[in-house]
């Protein structure tokens, strides 16, 4: 378990209006959003996983991956929808396709994520077309691996700094959180006979989700500090515990059912409390203009501000 | 000014980009102090104390404009030899009778005038009628025209020596113990005005309700007179003392009265008792001298436009249909007398007393006492709706199911549901279009009274009783299906015709023979040869900088009053920067309408028994006045004395350091249980006062609190406290306060603020508690609050009778006020001690 | 594209009337945003946001009271627009950015892109909001209403070439006169958001305003999220690929 670092920040002078923020806060909903990342991870990881089991042929393993890409996607679609102001319009968000927008990407990855993951659990549900279903297997494979990571840029893609500061390892700690997930929620329902991937999956998704978490935490300095802090910290913290415990006990967990289950929920728990935490953290960044001001005003001091050239 | 008037202020802002200097005078640190060059914190209450030693620096110095001073003030008259000043008598000036509170003026005179016969007496003793002040200057009393004078302003008897003598104690050692400004800023005051004054530049200045609600308001607007006329700033470009008002075209109310003391031009209202007839009226009512001496034509005038033909020479012109003053009728007597049921029925027309007026409890309780009250209003006022959510409802003092008033609600058409004009603070008219018909059974006022009148002639009969409403000319055309009243027609009757019906084009047109009509003389040419003037737009681009085609400015399109002042007296400009009205050779000429007869020579010289401007001579440009000259001592017309002298308001925390006497001995109390004070210098209410406005609402809140755009931007009734004062009490930022009187209590919001400063006043601090007024209990308000003027207490200026609402003392305690009995509680136990 | 036009608010000659809130408002009628006595100076209003579109902001210091009107700074490179969707946010031939409203469907994203904290979504209507720099105004010929209801010229309208350089000699002449804490914030099109629409001349750091002080167009490090993002799912299938591989 990593060492809780209790190096404190000094406290930076800064000036604010009465200390109200600079930034607006996301306005994204508890659970829906951080639920909706859980189970886009999930889903994503496990279509890579049921790719993986196609090609290497583990028939249970790749229907049970199926099925968890399949319910990831849908279920974190729902929450999606519910998550707009106006849900009665989310098809607007197939108007374009904007590189520029992660929203826009993660929309269309969503799509196909969903409409692959759906054609492969039909197909294998009723057996119709199984070619087909086997192709969209192979493909959500690939708008999986995609669907896993998008979700990072999708946050640090604002002007929130717990965020935008972490945009380098904050697809890593949501690659190895939705291989973690993939890997619970397939070893899960998977027989133990052929859940050996999925414990692998699990276990490795763990520490990457481990090791990417405490590294963005230490690079991060003063922005960092809503990570370890209040709510978001416990949840972090909680996350560490019960992700580096459910992987290490999926590693053992081989031969005992419960064991299993009791790995699968706790990884699948550290998943989530990743995204809560994580969306905490950015909220309590955008809400202390500390975290806004401070490293702005540092860099205006040391001459040299930010420059991106206008038309 | 950048507070209440944030669109005339963006000309204070373009002036100080051009290089002028401004300086903010206030109790309060408001958005105007905040983009000026400098502020001065004051303690509410002692601007006299500040202006006189202006004017002391002035006179002890030899600053003043001498030739200017020389020619066109009444610095050399002589004055007469009895009178005694506050010097002399230790703050009281001579013909002070304590049993009545009153002066006696005749010792005021000017040198050889002889006072009145027959002046007003009350218990056999003469003294100074108020009310009656706003037309004083005209009165026969007045002075002479040619009174003694000592050009060499040595005579000790003469005004420029009396001045010297009474302001020589206001020094800056009193302003800083008095007013709490500290010597540097009053020293760069003082700099900057004096060396801001003269023959190349003028300096102007701007003053508003903090000037006028104490109970010596009148004296602080002539303290300021004095001062601008020693500097020669008046009559001049860029120079004068500006009046901002409260509202719109509350200038228009005083031009065309909503007064109970003047008729329609400044002209006085008669006396039951003092005047008989309309001779023996024109013959007490104004001096014969100066431009009043044609009071005449415009009086008939008047009486041939309101009754026609049935105003006769024969008749007096109806003179009689005038009702007659019997003493004071203003607003706080007309309130003590509901209390005392003598008054039955009462008119609010845009105005809520019940929040705006000082002592809310007693406007409140007068309401519930009468048999009908009308109330014309936007929204339901709070003085509409008292009734059923007075504060009084909720103590107990008043039960709904007890008061037999009956509540008339009209609702009115807003300024865009009706046509007409606005004349604002500079005498300007500007007609207004109508937008759109008021919705519902919303009217305007012109409807209102209109048919009003209309139905009550049509209840009247041929009872001598009735005539004078009966031959009232009420004949205007009426417009649209809400038959209203063609505002241009009113317009038109005010500007008066000619027996051919032939619109007058100018004031000089007015006879004295009833061959013409005029409904107010001084608008007499805002509709010359058929035009309404008053609806000109010409861009200022397209013209000069005096924009004399913008609107109409009374009288004759003047737009600087006295502009003859602006050119020596051989009629030479003053200088070529300051150049503006000016003689060359054969008329008097310039980018404004002179204010003085275009043809009458620098050198005239009036004949022995002229009257009216001819009897001024051609280097007296206040040619209102009856010597035509600016008046540093004021000989007659006001009842608290010639010269203005610091008085402590009526509730002070500190003892008058200038005289013996702490208040202005002339002031008028209301004596009554309704109207309790706070004992002077009492330590239980420590701390001063004074209330304020705010931009985003309006006086009452009436026309903002409805408003959620307005109300969201200053939500809630609040009080400004320093840190210190904070500090002391317990408050916190955005908490609550208890402020207390002994009238009532309220609460208030608290905004703790470095803006309020306490005030060092010799030694001893005082701090000061600033309140917005805007809230009330309803007036359909999307926001409400305590009712700040609750607080004051009815205690008036004895010229104008306007109340002391801007220097108070009262208590100030944390968290919020106890409600209903025990609130009574509190305050009982502040007045018992 | 027409010229860019732009506000230029000169925060020195700012009386803090709030006409300008309350023109906006009543032009493009936005709702009132509560009625909260926030004692922070006279500022009841607080911020910018889906129904304030015009804030003016009250800094109380030592002997001195700032006023200044904020707005919507129109960056040059929008995050607010650059992350959008839907397309609902658009720019327009002023070069400005608005809000469609008949197409935002309300996913917020734009909310916290927005460096400056200007946008937000309206909670009741579920729709981003933000000021349009009178977009109907300008087609119609006419200015902005915040601008046209400004009595001191604090808001200046006009194309964003004449303003900079408008701004800039105010800025010597304030110099000159020994305001040397005058500065121009946003002017410069080379800052983080590649300059902005809606500069302003300011008396004080900008954080004290609360703006940022060195704020900085999200999608400006885009392409090293997607590297980043890249490689995460590059090691990501190659994690499941490894978990494949071995024994069966």
């Amino acid at each position: 378990m990593p060492r809780r670092r209790d190096e404190m920040v000094p406290d930076a002078e800064f000036r604010s209006y009465y200390g109200q923020p600079v930034i607006k806060q996301p306005i994204w909903h508890e659970p829906h959003m951080p639920t909706y990342l859980y189970l886009g991870g999930m889903s994503g990881a496990a279509s890579a996983m049921a790719a993986a089991a196609r090609l290497t042929g583990r028939d249970r393993l790749e229907l049970a991956a199926r099925m968890a890409a399949f319910a990831g996607g849908t279920a974190g679609a729902a929450f999606l929808v519910a998550e707009l102001g106006r849900p009665m319009r989310f098809l607007n968000m197939m108007r374009v396709f904007k590189p520029s927008s992660p929203m826009s990407v993660g929309s269309w990855t969503l799509a196909a994520q969903g409409g692959l993951t759906s054609v492969a659990v039909g197909s294998a549900v009723t057996g119709v077309l199984p070619a087909v279903g086997d192709a969209a297997t192979l493909a959500s494979g690939l708008s999986g691996v995609a669907m896993a990571t998008y979700t990072a840029v999708l946050l640090a893609d604002t002007a929130v700094p717990a965020w935008h500061e972490a945009l380098r390892e904050l697809p890593f700690l949501f690659a190895g959180s939705a291989l973690a997930s993939a890997g619970a929620a397939v070893m899960l329902t998977t027989p133990r006979a052929q859940a050996g991937p999925a414990r692998a999956a699990a276990a490795a998704g763990a520490m990457a989700e481990v090791v990417a978490g405490g590294l963005m935490e230490r690079r991060l300095g003063l922005v960092g500090e809503p990570y370890r802090q209040g709510r978001a910290g416990r949840l972090m913290r909680a996350s560490r515990v019960l992700t580096l415990g459910g992987g290490l006990l999926a590693t053992v967990a081989g031969r005992s059912r419960a064991l299993t289950a009791l790995s699968g929920l706790a990884i699948t728990a550290g998943a989530l409390c990743t995204r809560f935490g994580v969306l905490e953290a950015g909220r309590v960044s955008a809400k202390d203009p500390r975290y806004t001001v401070v490293p702005q005003r540092e860099r205006v001091d040391a001459g040299r501000p930010a420059s991106v050239p206008g038309r | 000014m950048a507070e209440c008037h944030p669109v005339g202020y963006q000309w204070v802002m373009e002036a100080r980009e051009r290089g002028a200097k401004v300086f903010h005078i206030d109790p309060r640190f408001s958005r105007t102090s905040a983009t000026v060059d400098r502020y001065l914190a004051i303690r509410a209450g002692t601007d006299i104390v500040l202006l006189g030693a202006l004017i002391n620096h002035v006179l002890s110095n030899g600053l003043d404009f001498r030739e200017y001073v020389l020619a066109y003030t009444n610095a050399a008259t002589l004055v007469n030899r009895d009178f005694r000043d506050t010097e002399d008598l230790d703050g009281l000036f001579s013909g002070f009778d304590e049993e009545t509170g009153r002066y006696d003026p005749s010792t005021w005179a000017y040198e050889g005038d002889v006072p009145e016969e027959e002046e007003l007496t009350e218990g056999g003793k003469r003294h100074a009628e108020a009310a009656g002040s706003d037309s004083y200057g005209a009165r026969g009393a007045g002075a002479s025209a040619t009174p003694p004078e000592d050009p060499t302003l040595t005579d000790p008897r003469c005004v420029y020596q009396i001045l010297k003598r009474h302001y020589s104690r206001y020094t800056p050692e009193m302003v800083e113990e008095l007013c709490g400004i500290p010597r540097e800023q009053f020293d760069e005051l003082a700099e900057a005005i004096t060396a801001n004054s003269g023959r190349e530049r003028t300096t102007a200045w701007v003053y508003s309700v903090g000037w006028t609600q104490h109970s010596v308001g009148v004296q602080y607007i002539r303290a300021a007179s004095i001062l601008q006329l020693l500097l020669g700033n008046m009559g001049r470009p860029g120079g004068g003392i500006m009046a901002l008002r409260g509202h719109a075209s509350i200038q228009g109310s005083t031009d065309i009265p909503t007064l109970f003391n003047l008729l329609p031009g400044y002209i006085a209202m008669p006396h039951a008792h003092r005047h008989d007839g309309l001779d023996h009226y024109l013959e007490r009512e104004g001096a014969d001298t100066g431009w009043w001496g044609n009071r005449r034509a415009y009086v008939v005038s008047l009486l041939k436009a309101w009754w026609g033909d049935a105003a006769t020479e024969a008749n007096d012109y109806c003179f009689d249909y005038l009702p007659r003053l019997t003493g004071d009728h203003g607003h706080y007597a007309t309130v003590m007398g509901q209390i005392d049921g003598t008054v039955k029925g009462y008119f609010v027309v845009g105005e809520n007393p019940a929040v705006g007026s000082a002592n809310g409890k007693a406007q409140r309780l007068g309401l519930a006492n009468l048999d009908w009250l009308v109330v014309r209003d936007l929204v339901l006022v709070e003085t509409a709706t008292f009734w059923k959510d007075a504060p009084e409802i909720e103590t107990g003092e008043l039960r709904t199911e007890e008061i037999g008033t009956e509540v008339f609600f009209m609702p009115a058409a807003s300024h865009v549901e009706k046509e007409g004009t606005f004349t604002n603070t500079q005498r300007l008219l500007q007609w207004r279009e109508k937008a759109l018909d008021p919705p519902g059974d919303c009217r305007s006022d012109l409807w209102f009274y209109y048919h009003l009148g209309k139905r009550v002639r049509q209840r009247l009969g041929d009872d001598e009783i009735d005539r004078p409403v009966m031959e009232l000319t009420w004949d205007y055309p009426e417009i649209g299906a809400q038959r209203d009243p063609d505002a241009g027609a009113v317009l038109r009757e005010i500007n008066g015709t000619a027996a051919d019906g032939r619109l007058l084009a100018s004031l000089r047109e007015l006879k004295p023979d009833g061959s013409t009509s005029c409904g107010c003389w001084i608008y007499c040419g805002v509709y010359a040869d058929g035009v309404n003037m008053a609806a000109r737009r010409k861009p200022h681009t397209e013209q000069g900088p005096v924009a004399l085609e913008w609107g109409w400015a009374w009288p004759a399109n003047r737009r600087i009053l006295y502009n003859r002042a602006s050119a020596d007296p051989q009629g030479r400009p003053w200088s070529e920067r300051k150049k503006y009205v000016y003689w060359d050779g054969t008329r008097w000429t310039g980018p404004d309408v002179p204010d003085f007869e275009e043809d009458k020579a620098p050198g005239y010289r009036p004949p022995e028994g002229a009257k009216a401007e001819h009897a001024l001579a051609g280097t007296d440009p206040f040619i209102m006045q009856s010597d035509g000259r600016g008046w540093l001592y004021v000989p007659s017309g006001l009842s608290d004395g010639p010269l203005p002298t610091h008085y402590e308001p009526h509730e002070s925390p500190v003892r008058n350091a200038l005289y013996g006497q702490q208040s202005n001995p002339a002031r008028r109390t209301v004596d009554r249980p309704e109207n309790p004070y706070n004992p002077a210098l009492s330590p239980r209410f420590p701390y001063v006062y004074t209330t304020s406005r705010l931009t985003e609402h309006h006086t009452t809140g009436a026309m903002s609190r409805p408003l959620p755009y307005l109300a969201e931007l200053q939500p809630e009734a609040f009080c400004e406290v320093s840190r210190e004062m904070a500090e002391e009490i317990g408050l916190d930022n955005g908490g609550w306060a208890t402020i207390v009187t002994t009238r009532t209590a309220i609460e208030l919001r608290v905004l703790v603020t470095g803006r309020v400063r306490p005030l060092r006043l010799n030694g001893k601090v005082v701090h000061q508690i600033v309140m917005p007024y805007h809230w009330g209990y309803s007036s359909g308000g999307v926001v409400t609050g305590d009712v700040v003027n609750d607080l004051p207490s009815i205690v008036l200026d004895p010229n104008v009778y306007i109340q002391e609402s801007k220097a108070g003392t009262c208590d100030v305690l944390p968290g919020r006020r106890p409600r209903g009995r025990a609130l009574l509680d509190l305050i009982e136990r502040y007045r018992d001690g | 594209m027409a010229e860019r036009m732009g506000f230029f608010t000169d925060t020195t000659i700012c009386i803090g009337c709030k006409a300008c809130e309350v023109a906006c408002k009543e032009w493009n009628d936005v709702p009132d945003d509560g009625f909260v006595f926030r004692a922070t100076s006279y500022d009841n209003t607080g911020a910018l946001g889906a129904s304030t579109w015009r804030h003016v902001a009250f800094v109380e210091q030592d002997g001195r009271w700032l006023m200044m009107s904020d707005v919507c700074k129109h960056c040059t490179h929008a995050a607010c627009l650059d992350v959008c969707p839907t397309g609902a946010l658009f720019r327009t031939e002023f070069d400005t950015v608005v809000v469609q409203s008949d197409v935002c469907n309300g996913c917020g994203y734009c909310v916290p892109a927005c460096p400056y904290g200007v946008i937000d979504r309206r909670q009741d209507d579920g729709r981003a909001w933000k000021c349009t720099l009178c977009y109907d105004r300008l087609r119609g010929g006419m200015e902005p209403a915040c601008a046209k209801a400004c009595p001191t010229k604090s808001i200046q309208f006009g194309p964003l070439d004449e303003l900079r350089e408008r701004a800039e000699a105010r800025v010597e002449r304030l110099h000159a006169e020994g305001v040397t804490e005058a500065r121009l914030y946003g002017e410069n099109p080379d800052n983080g958001v590649g300059g902005t629409g809606a500069f302003f001349l300011l008396l004080d750091e900008p954080e004290t305003y609360g703006l940022p002080p060195d704020p900085v167009v999200t999608t400006r490090d885009l392409p090293a999220m997607w590297r980043w993002a890249g490689g995460a799912a590059l090691a990501l299938a190659a994690g499941v690929a490894a978990c494949f591989l071995g024994r069966r």
